[in-house]
């Protein structure tokens, strides 16, 4: 996906047309169409199982389309070009870590392993990336020594050393605490605030999605159902956009009876 | 069963493409050679001691008893060396290794770790699957080597210790060298070093395929160790077949 050719650090757009994918004869993907502008937030909002990771995964090239095309600034995701002309960076769910690797290690990779920077200079950048993210005592931990919210802000900390031009975060706030929930949103804003970058935030998180969305997009059963502005989504009268925007636990009152 | 093999022929040739890169992999290369000789070679040596003096207990009282005693050195030696030790190294290094790269490989595999790596533009077969396999084609010829010096050596103990032989030590040797020439240890060797790269393409494949969460990866544990097996049995046939013609 990624090698730091240049120094660009503008954002891409991104042009999704007619994507399809089936697993197994189940349609997951039916005929999905997206514009997101250069230096966007852009948030992909659905029920569980409406196909936004797998959205998600095509759009950084880890899964190749049935029918329909992807492209970044207009260039087709899949051409090799595109690879290495364009820095994307994806932040998993789980964060992904590799567990054989030190924090410091895994948040260095991408630099070591294409030997873009001498070893005293990735560390430099290890430790600064680490410190944007609050995990700066973390550098010499294993993952397995991390909580949830700490492996998620260091696997941003390991996007950020791609100083990628387009990143994806899938479910940052899933499994988290509330207070680290807003740590990882004021991440996403702080990002695109310091580097312009493309942000693609898939969640079913309305807080998340509506505090730093630049526009949202809900996705039900694979077809995007309705994109717009954070206002214009709440606006939107469809009843199954409504009932996930307002889905709400409702208790019956008690009756006093002891 | 034909996918399995055409996909893990591919991989054994994206491999062979990868060599290119193997000395920017040298530390993991010798962090799995390490692995592989650090956690075997107890095992090995207990292992081919036992299986030399097995077979000069098994041979030894017969070919004593026909007046052939100058032959059990030769018999053991050329067993070991042509057949016992590279094949049981080989097993033991598919259950041994085998079974540890496609566990390691199918729980990267299964937590995302192999497509966090594809994100950031490193092959998961320059990265994973190189230095495992050359390592493993390092290691267990060397592994075999020692393995048959100290099947030969257990032969020679229970040659000259058990009371139905007799055979003393140097008698032992001599006959063993009469026999044995170094062209068949060479091709011990060989065979090992085959079963070396089907071990490593065959664990590393089975990682990469690993579907499922936890049962996913015993799964594809079981099928990188039986797999191995039944390929080194197939290709020893082979390889056996080959070296006698030449």
């Amino acid at each position: 996906m990624t090698t730091l050719t240049d120094n660009n650090h503008s954002g891409v757009s991104l042009q999704v047309r007619g994507l399809r994918k089936s697993f197994g004869g189940q349609e997951v993907l039916r005929g999905v169409d997206l514009d997101v502008q250069p230096g966007e937030i852009f948030v992909i909002m659905g029920p569980s199982g409406s196909g936004k990771s797998v959205l998600l995964k095509h759009l950084i090239g880890l899964e190749a389309p049935d029918a329909g095309e992807i492209l970044i600034n207009g260039e087709s995701v899949e051409s090799a070009e595109v690879a290495t002309k364009y820095r994307m960076a994806l932040v998993f769910q789980s964060g992904a870590l590799l567990n054989s690797l030190t924090v410091g290690e895994n948040v260095g990779l991408y630099l070591a392993e294409h030997r873009l920077k001498p070893s005293a200079e990735i560390e430099r950048i290890v430790a600064e990336k680490l410190e944007a993210v609050g995990l700066a005592d973390a550098v010499d931990k294993m993952p397995g020594e991390l909580s949830g919210g700490m492996k998620k802000r260091a696997a941003i900390a390991r996007a950020l050393v791609i100083e990628p031009q387009m990143i994806l975060y899938d479910e940052p706030t899933s499994e988290l605490d509330p207070l680290s929930a807003v740590v990882i949103g004021e991440e996403i804003l702080e990002l695109k605030k310091r580097t312009c970058v493309t942000s693609i935030v898939v969640t079913h998180d309305r807080d998340l999605a509506f505090g730093v969305a630049d526009r949202i997009a809900i996705i039900n059963e694979g077809v995007i159902v309705t994109v717009g502005t954070p206002d214009e989504v709440k606006r939107f009268n469809d009843p199954l956009v409504q009932k996930f925007l307002r889905a709400d636990l409702k208790r019956e009152p008690q009756t006093k009876n002891l | 069963m034909f996918q399995n093999i055409g996909e893990i022929v591919l991989l054994f040739w994206r491999t062979l493409c990868a060599l290119p890169f193997a000395w920017r992999q040298r530390q993991k290369v010798f962090d799995q050679f390490f692995e592989i000789g650090n956690a075997s070679l107890l095992m090995v040596c207990v292992l081919s001691f036992f299986i030399g003096a097995v077979i000069a207990l098994q041979t030894g009282p017969v070919l004593v008893e026909r007046g052939l005693a100058s032959a059990v050195g030769g018999i053991v030696g050329i067993s070991v060396a042509k057949e016992l030790a590279p094949v049981m190294m080989a097993i033991l290094i598919a259950g041994r290794i085998g079974s540890a790269m496609a566990a390691e490989i199918g729980s990267m595999r299964v937590y995302q770790e192999i497509d966090a790596l594809r994100t950031m533009n490193i092959n998961p077969i320059h990265y994973l699957v190189l230095p495992r396999v050359l390592a493993m084609a390092i290691a267990l010829p060397l592994l075999v080597v020692f393995a048959i010096l100290v099947g030969w050596f257990g032969g020679a103990v229970v040659a000259e210790t058990n009371s139905h032989i007799g055979v003393p030590f140097q008698a032992f040797f001599d006959g063993l060298r009469d026999i044995v020439d170094f062209q068949d240890v060479v091709n011990g060797v060989f065979k090992s070093f085959c079963f070396a790269i089907i071990i490593g393409a065959v664990s590393c494949h089975q990682g990469l395929v690993t579907i499922g969460g936890p049962r996913g990866i015993g799964r594809s544990v079981t099928k990188a160790v039986v797999n191995s097996i039944v390929l080194i049995v197939i290709f020893d046939y082979i390889l056996t077949r080959f070296l006698l013609k030449s």
